[in-house]
């Protein structure tokens, strides 16, 4: 059990534009230095890439949600 | 007059233009995220109406929600400001369909501008130059290769559908050309569904010049221009009035050109017609019009003692143009600077968040358009822009002084901002000789990046 958490506060977003497949579907493996989604800070967007590795991922933020720094952005398995 | 007007916006600028209105004795309805209840224009306005979650998308761009809030306050008018809604003229036409003023241009104007290649047709047969390129679309290769008889070389190749800087090739010769445009046909296709292109020359280095006009629909009006060269990744951060680099000449043709174009389209508001002002060859070229109030309207304020916002909320209530030429004299020279929620020691990392004591500078020939307040937390879901100082004195040599001495004096603890940027910028040999160009600051700051640590701020 491990937890990607956002460094920054901001929206969050699970793929690289509106159009495109999110970067992580539920439930797949993530391994360290993956891109799992975007956070849009005051119009700039930083990649957030996963730190730890881990299989079955679930999201516990929406796309396009707000979140706070620190907060938890996905779970693992 | 109008009687009662909700702002679609944030920010300073819906607090620049709640007082606008309540000079003129207007009531007014601030909307706002769910992030922003505590911001300054929800405090300052006579109303306030939550529209939808922290996301734009939901909220400051909902304009179903917006239309809905105007109706149920019992508005008879909406300004966008600048940025959100502003240049949108689906949102322009619905304001009008729902019975209300929209301050600003008509829809049909903010298309007709908002789209590259008629706008470039609308300025060249308004008489205003345009960049040497292609009347609109180009149909296939064999028209591309005669558009290069006036364009030259280097050429830009631009997908007619694209935009912030998307879809546009440059080829250096013909070699390059005859490879690019077939590709930047098939990119344009694959990206936007439209394999349309036009082509411009590049123009190497220039300045960014833009003239202020007011139009009522029938006439317009220019005040003057300001220069905005210095730029990083295309956003202004520092402004002036009037232009440095401009002859008399040259300006009065600048300025008569914007006239021109504003009238030949029917221009109704406050707008702004941009161009590349090429120095060296002493020519300027059209590049765009801007459909709403801008960000540094204020340095033109300065200068000509003209209350922009309050002169279009006038003739978005139906009156006609108070102003004639004759009556608009500029007096000495105005700098505005961008002080944004960014790190400049840190690639201009953005920063939200929370403002601590806050000194706010002031004095003669000083002004403050800011939201910002002791205790404010700045939310990181839109721009970083906190506050923008103007200054104004007699001449620019005057006008940087008094900037250095207002900038000493502006104090945001807690936050990281641009401001030892223009402190910087302001003590710079180039700058105070106004010797730039639109690509200057960007060589600046890979030099000069690692001494802008916050131990100046």
């Amino acid at each position: 059990m491990a937890q990607i958490l956002s460094p920054l506060p901001g929206t969050f977003y699970r793929a690289a534009s509106p159009d495109q497949p999110p970067y992580k579907a539920d439930g797949a493996a993530v391994a360290v230095g993956d891109v799992i989604g975007l956070i849009e800070v005051m119009k700039s967007f930083h990649e957030i890439t996963a730190e730890v590795a881990g299989s079955n991922i679930r999201f516990a933020v929406d796309n396009e949600e707000p979140v706070m720094a620190g907060a938890i952005l996905a779970d693992l398995d | 007059m109008l009687k009662k007007l909700l702002i679609a916006n944030r920010g300073e600028i819906a607090v620049r233009i709640i007082r606008a209105a309540r000079d003129l004795g207007i009531a007014t309805v601030a909307v706002h995220s769910a992030a922003d209840t505590e911001a300054l224009h929800v405090q300052l306005a006579d109303e306030a109406v939550n529209i939808g979650p922290p996301a734009a998308k939901k909220s400051y761009l909902n304009m179903a929600a917006i239309l809905q809030a105007a109706t149920d306050t019992g508005c008879d008018s909406i300004h966008p400001g600048y940025g959100f809604l502003a240049e949108n003229a689906e949102f322009a036409d619905a304001v009008a369909a729902a019975g209300l003023a929209f301050v600003g241009p008509s829809g049909d104007a903010i298309r007709l501008m908002g789209d590259k290649v008629s706008a470039r047709s609308a300025a060249h047969a308004a008489g205003v130059p345009v960049v040497p390129g292609s009347t609109g679309r180009v149909a296939g290769i064999e028209a591309a290769r005669h558009v290069l008889i006036d364009t030259g070389f280097p050429v830009m190749i631009k997908a007619a559908a694209g935009g912030g800087g998307r879809g546009i090739r440059i080829a250096q010769n013909l070699t390059e050309f005859e490879t690019a445009f077939p590709q930047a046909e098939a990119e344009a296709l694959a990206a936007f569904g439209d394999g349309g292109l036009y082509m411009e020359r590049v123009i190497g280095r220039a300045r960014h010049i833009e003239v202020q006009i007011l139009g009522d629909g029938n006439d317009a009006i220019h005040l003057c221009e300001r220069e905005c060269s210095l730029q990083r990744r295309r956003q202004k951060v520092w402004e002036e009035a009037p232009s440095s680099a401009l002859s008399d000449k040259l300006r009065d043709q600048l300025c008569a050109s914007a006239v021109a174009l504003a009238r030949a389209v029917g221009y109704s508001g406050a707008g702004t017609v941009e161009y590349l002002y090429d120095d060296a060859a002493d020519q300027f070229y059209f590049i765009e019009m801007n459909t709403r109030i801008q960000v540094e309207h204020p340095v033109t304020e300065m200068i000509t003692g003209v209350d922009l916002v309050a002169e279009g909320l006038r003739i978005a209530g139906g009156e006609p143009l108070r102003l004639a030429q004759r009556d608009i004299t500029p007096r000495g020279h105005a700098i505005e600077v961008r002080i944004n929620a960014e790190d400049p020691s840190r690639d201009f990392a953005p920063f939200p968040g929370t403002v601590g004591a806050l000194r706010v500078p002031g004095g003669p020939g000083v002004r403050f358009d800011s939201m910002l307040y002791p205790g404010y937390q700045v939310p990181p879901f839109y721009d970083s822009l906190l506050a923008k100082l103007i200054v104004h004195a007699e001449t620019r040599d005057a006008a940087i002084a008094r900037l250095v001495r207002a900038l000493s004096e502006l104090q945001i603890d807690g936050m990281k901002t641009t401001k030892p940027l223009f402190q910087a910028l302001a003590a710079d040999p180039a700058v105070q000789a106004g010797a730039v160009h639109t690509r200057w600051l960007e060589g600046w700051l890979t030099e000069n990046a690692s001494r802008l640590s916050a131990a100046e701020s």
